[in-house]
């Protein structure tokens, strides 16, 4: 939204003739005229979620509109108290004793062996590279009912370790992969500055390296909040007690119980799921882009 | 100096994940694939007993019918329409960054259980989208109890998602050098000749990238199914991820869901080493011949 400066302007256009001129005004105003409507196509459902999660139950399934003709709370009273013992309150909690150390395990694991890729050579580079990308490609789908064979043996289902576990051990090879990236566009020159003066390649990491990587490891950071805020798999896989599920699970959970009648508690309840990673989201935009940009993405 | 092996030291955590999460896993869902594991007893060797039985397995062929045409149909609509969108917005356009920004919400939100759960309620039967069809005076469409609708539904919501596609395209296009279009302009060439022979061929690699990217993802489309369809209906949107998923954790048929698993597998390897191969014939890279 900050982005207006973008050059309007670029080319300085020789003397255009007013048939042209009119033409480029019809192209720009179709332009943005179908960019509009498809933009609001699309967003329309997120708006009208919000909108919706106010309403009655009647209402939800009688109108269009964004603005509810009768507004209530109902839907976030008795959605917060859900059917289980537990609040939403309780779910969201969970969701956060997940994201935190999975974060911060990322990070420090993906920059660790990001400066391995991009600021050594040692034998086997090459092939080890390959493995990366490999992995990036590899459909976890293959290599899941081992994992879960693995952590059912080490006594971890139901709780946490299995999705905290392989984060410290670079578990999403994108992250690497974007990292390395960043690291190949920043030079060299200051590493090697603090070389010459004695550091060694451990203090150049912490206090030249990451210093400079701050901005993609933000990116990092958001990008593994995001996809651990909507992991629903995992979740679903590793945990059976209703007192640690996530709101992912929860939210499923609510659907199996109330959707017959209670429609305005789901909807209000999916506003609430999607509230953290929205408000993430514009407050930090640009890392967001930064990061797709950089290191092309999934999702 | 440096011991040379001190590269090594730093991605100590990467080799030991590699090892122990993914390449065992790996080999070991490959072995799974050959056995009857139940979870309880130890695995029994039954040799190709698993995919004997998936190949008169009309769930199985169902299930794989279902999936290849979720991803044909998924797959080129959302990277067409990311692709339209990003060639529109780099139009030297105003607000570009607003509209690449709503653009990209989707995909940050897409993957999210809230997002499936608003996907059931706005094309219920009296959902949103209905209404909307009724009073452009349109007949309303049941969107999920019908086999085809309902895999197309589950297709819109992914293609919804378009956003992270488009914003590598869209920083791809922005790479193109500008005095190419003005090169080919003096010479006389339309805007869409300038679009088929200058940019297309200079993005090859972008759209590449893209489509392995959404295959293998397209391919292992979960939740939308699980939450929205739940398989149905007559197990028209039963992905293979689906199946699996209930063969592993409802029936712990652990081998038999490692052969689905490893046919799923096969199936992306096959498709993404016809992608790499034809790659050579169609994704231009500049002036470098090794990649």
């Amino acid at each position: 939204m900050t982005d207006l400066a973008t050059p309007a302007i670029a080319n300085p256009v020789p003397a255009m003739s007013s048939e042209e001129l009119r033409a480029a005004r019809l192209s720009a105003f179709v332009r943005y005229s179908l960019l509009t409507i498809v933009g609001l196509i699309m967003l329309y459902p997120l708006i009208w979620l919000i909108g919706a999660s106010f309403k009655t139950n009647s209402e939800i399934f009688g109108s269009i509109g964004f603005i509810p003709q009768d507004p209530t709370l109902d839907g976030y009273r008795k959605g917060w108290e859900t059917s289980t013992p537990y609040t939403f309150g309780r779910f969201f909690w969970n969701t956060f004793l997940i994201i935190l150390p999975k974060t911060i395990f990322t990070a420090i694991s993906c920059a660790l062996v990001a400066y391995g890729f991009a600021r050594f050579e040692f034998p086997g580079k090459k092939i080890l590279f390959a493995s990366l990308i490999a992995t990036l490609l590899l459909p976890n789908v293959v290599t899941r009912i081992p994992q879960y064979i693995l952590f059912r043996d080490l006594g971890w289902l139901d709780t946490y370790l299995p999705l905290w576990v392989p984060s410290a051990f670079a578990g999403d090879a994108f992250f690497v992969f974007m990292l390395v990236q960043f690291l190949r566009a920043i030079p060299r020159d200051m590493e090697e500055a603090a070389r010459v003066d004695g550091a060694n390649s451990l203090q150049t990491l912490l206090y030249i390296v990451v210093p400079m990587l701050t901005p993609a490891l933000i990116s990092v950071a958001l990008f593994q909040f995001m996809w651990t805020m909507n992991d629903f798999l995992g979740p679903l896989i590793y945990l059976s007690s209703v007192e640690s599920f996530p709101v992912s699970l929860a939210l499923k959970l609510s659907i199996d119980t109330t959707e017959a009648f209670d429609w305005n508690r789901i909807l209000a309840m999916s506003v609430l799921a999607l509230l953290p990673a929205l408000i993430v989201f514009f407050m930090a935009q640009k890392y967001f882009i930064e990061g797709i940009s950089a290191g092309g993405v999934k999702g | 100096m440096e011991s040379r092996f001190l590269g090594l030291a730093y991605l100590a955590p990467y080799l030991i994940g590699l090892l122990i999460f993914t390449a065992i896993p790996f080999l070991g869902s490959l072995y799974l694939s050959f056995t009857d594991y139940n979870l309880i007893q130890s695995p029994v060797w039954t040799g190709l007993d698993n995919f004997r039985e998936l190949m008169n397995d009309r769930t199985f062929m169902k299930s794989l019918r279902v999936t290849l045409l979720y991803v044909f149909l998924t797959v080129p609509l959302k990277l067409a329409f990311a692709l339209f969108i990003a060639v529109i917005l780099n139009y030297r356009l105003r607000a570009i960054g607003f509209f690449r920004t709503a653009y990209y919400v989707p995909s940050i939100l897409g993957g999210s259980i809230a997002v499936a759960v608003l996907w059931r309620y706005i094309f219920a039967d009296a959902g949103l989208v209905n209404m909307v069809l009724a009073g452009l005076g349109l007949e309303p469409i049941n969107w999920f109890g019908d086999p085809v609708n309902a895999l197309f539904t589950l297709s819109l919501l992914r293609t919804w998602q378009f956003g992270s596609a488009m914003v590598i395209f869209l920083a791809a296009l922005q790479a193109v050098d500008k005095s190419l279009y003005e090169a080919a302009a003096i010479d006389g060439a339309s805007k869409w000749h300038s679009f088929v022979h200058i940019t297309l061929p200079l993005i090859t690699p972008v759209i590449f990238f893209n489509l392995i990217m959404q295959m293998v993802q397209a391919f292992q489309e979960f939740n939308g199914p699980y939450v929205i369809t739940g398989g149905g209906p007559l197990k028209s949107t039963y992905l293979l991820p689906l199946y699996i998923y209930d063969e592993a954790f409802k029936n712990f048929n652990m081998g038999y869901a490692s052969a689905i698993a490893w046919v799923l597998f096969l199936i992306i390897m096959a498709l993404t080493v016809v992608a790499f191969w034809s790659s050579k014939k169609w994704v231009y890279y500049a002036g470098d011949k090794r990649s």
